[in-house]
């Protein structure tokens, strides 16, 4: 990636997570917006009312938009929390909650 | 824990408060929600990916380099505890207890579940801002981000939101933004900016108050020009479209009064749109505290003090105007605190070069404010269907209805009646759109925590689970 480049990164050794159980690569340092960014992936929810597609919006923990379910928990900020090897990601529906 | 001052906020105004006040001999708590210190403008590369250029995204790399090391000098040293990874949910001003005793209030870690307090004789809140965003039809589909979180992804993770991104709004931010993407390998394909130039050229005499600053940016339009980044002054984003992912957006161009030109939209493909309007002061802390909120900002006076004794505010928590500003405002925070904490005035005359340049940058974020007034009219472009309030899915003709036929005159009894601003964000990225839907002026709305608290860890406050 160009950015990578232009900051000389040397990253450590990139890790695998899954997302909706389709294996993705991640770096170490990346928050689970970051990886799935990384991957081309956008959006990671669905609203509880309408059931429309959400990502990133403000990317600083502020809007919760990026909510997303990690390791079984949901309502996780993507944009916060750091992606660690073997994370099982999946799309949070509504709450998250099977309601 | 037990420290003299608790800064809340690592970026420019809480580090060069920390700095100043360590110096002085005051022992500081540096409590800040992110991994890292630097604050938005000086965000750190994750150190995971091994960034040998980490300054290859910034500006003032210098200035942040001497940030740096001074806290690690001050950390070695004992003089500085950075507790980083603190969620600040409120600061309690414990009566009962001397003077000057104050309970911070924080959750530990990205998930925010362990509760942690710090208590301090003094307080300085320099927990910056976050960005407005008006909204707009298409604006909640994936792909529209906002230009500072575009921003914040970037320099943090090293990651952009597409290929092919449109920068659009208004304000200085935008420009580092769309330099920044297209440094990154990004096609900015328009950079979309409503003010009109002319209003820049008529405020050149507080802009020239700062010639560094104008050089800068210049620099940035030399680079959009390298990078060839079509400009569009005087233009607006009219809807964004696609239907589970951005594809494209219409600009239009705008009358002299900022309404749309019939007939001017045309459509400008590209996967993602970073947008923003402006900045806003995080105030929550402040409110709590009972200190006192002007215009959406936390009041303080010469020597950055707000009306409640013992707490102190600096940066973009009490005004928006950039990283050079909250650097001068934190250092004589940090020598206000120093010399108030041992009973004494702080020396003035040490102090002059930082008011004096504090004085300069806020006639130049003034001259900017003038210059990047925000767009007139721009509700307007809201249609019914559009949603105001993302968190609770409400739209801009229920706000409307609410307004024309139940009879809501302030925004409070429009979110009571439509739910609008009542869900997780609490208000924040929807209370202006609310607001200039309903037509009604923005009121500062009072949040009973900075942050959402999990209700066991309300149960256990306080006396519990202390650090
Ligand atoms: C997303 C974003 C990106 C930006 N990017 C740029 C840019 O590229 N160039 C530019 O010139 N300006 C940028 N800005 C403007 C920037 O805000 C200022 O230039 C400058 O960083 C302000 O300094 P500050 O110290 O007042 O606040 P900040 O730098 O915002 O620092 C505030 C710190 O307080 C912390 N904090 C806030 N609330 C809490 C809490 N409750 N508990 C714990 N910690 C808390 C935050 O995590 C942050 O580290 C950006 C702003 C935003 C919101
Ligand atoms: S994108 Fe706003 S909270 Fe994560």
């Amino acid at each position: 990636m160009n950015s990578l480049r232009l900051a000389r990164s040397r990253p450590g050794p990139a890790f695998t997570v899954t997302f909706d159980g389709r294996e993705i690569e991640a770096l170490p340092g990346w928050t689970v917006a970051a990886a799935l960014w990384a991957a081309g992936i956008t959006s990671w929810r669905t609203t509880r009312h309408e059931g429309r597609p959400r990502g990133i919006l403000c990317g600083i923990g502020v809007c919760f938009d990026c909510l997303v379910t990690v390791n079984d928990r949901p309502n996780q900020r993507a944009c916060l929390v750091p992606a660690r090897p073997g994370d099982v990601i999946r799309t949070q529906e509504g709450t998250g909650h099977a309601d | 824990m037990r420290t003299d001052l608790a800064v809340i906020g690592a970026g420019p105004a809480g580090l060069a408060a920390a700095l100043a006040a360590a110096a002085r001999g005051v022992r500081v708590t540096l409590v800040d929600a992110g991994p890292e210190a630097g604050g938005q403008f000086y965000r750190q590369p994750a150190a995971g990916l091994g960034a040998r250029r980490p300054g290859a995204l910034h500006h003032q790399w210098r200035t942040w380099k001497r940030l740096r090391e001074g806290l690690d000098r001050h950390i070695a040293a004992g003089r500085i505890v950075h507790l980083a990874d603190h969620h600040v949910w409120c600061v309690e001003r414990r009566s009962g207890h001397a003077p000057g005793d104050f309970a911070v209030h924080a959750l530990l870690g990205p998930e925010q579940n362990e509760p942690a307090v710090v208590r301090a004789t003094a307080v300085l809140l320099a927990t910056g801002g976050y960005e407005r965003v008006l909204p707009f039809p298409g604006w909640t589909l994936p792909g529209v981000v906002t230009a500072g979180g575009a921003q914040a992804m970037l320099k943090g993770g090293l990651v952009v939101p597409g290929q092919r991104v449109v920068v659009a709004g208004t304000g200085p931010l935008l420009l580092p933004v769309a330099t920044g993407l297209a440094a990154a390998g990004t096609t900015v394909a328009a950079l979309v900016e409503s003010a009109d130039p002319r209003l820049l050229a008529r405020q050149a005499r507080g802009l020239a108050a700062e010639p560094g600053k104008a050089v800068e940016a210049a620099g940035y339009g030399v680079r959009l020009l390298r990078h060839r980044v079509r400009v569009l002054v005087r233009h607006t984003v009219v809807e964004a479209h696609g239907t589970g992912r951005l594809t494209g957006v219409t600009v239009a161009s705008l009358d002299a009064d900022g309404r749309v030109r019939a007939g001017t939209g045309r459509r400008i493909p590209c996967d993602s749109l970073a947008v923003g309007h402006g900045m806003l002061p995080h105030t929550e802390l402040a409110e709590t505290l009972g200190c006192r909120v002007d215009g959406g900002r936390v009041h303080v006076d010469e020597e950055q003090r707000t009306d409640v004794p013992g707490v102190w505010a600096a940066g973009e928590a009490t005004g928006v105007g950039g990283a050079g500003l909250a650097l001068a405002e934190g250092h004589l925070a940090g020598r206000s605190i120093a010399a108030r904490l041992t009973g004494a005035r702080p020396d003035e005359h040490g102090g002059k070069r930082a008011a004096a340049s504090r004085a300069a940058l806020r006639r130049f974020a003034d001259a900017l404010d003038h210059a990047y007034p925000p767009r007139a009219h721009w509700a307007e472009q809201v249609t019914d269907e559009t949603v105001v309030c993302r968190c609770e899915e409400v739209r801009a003709g229920a706000v409307r209805e609410a307004v024309r036929d139940l009879g809501a005159g302030d925004p409070r009894t429009v979110k009571l009646l439509t739910r609008a601003g009542m869900g997780w964000c609490q208000g924040r990225m929807c209370g202006p759109a609310v607001a200039g839907v309903a037509g009604c002026p923005e009121t500062v709305t009072r949040r009973p925590f900075a942050r959402p608290v999990p209700l066991g860890v309300l149960a256990r406050e306080p006396g519990e689970g202390q650090v």
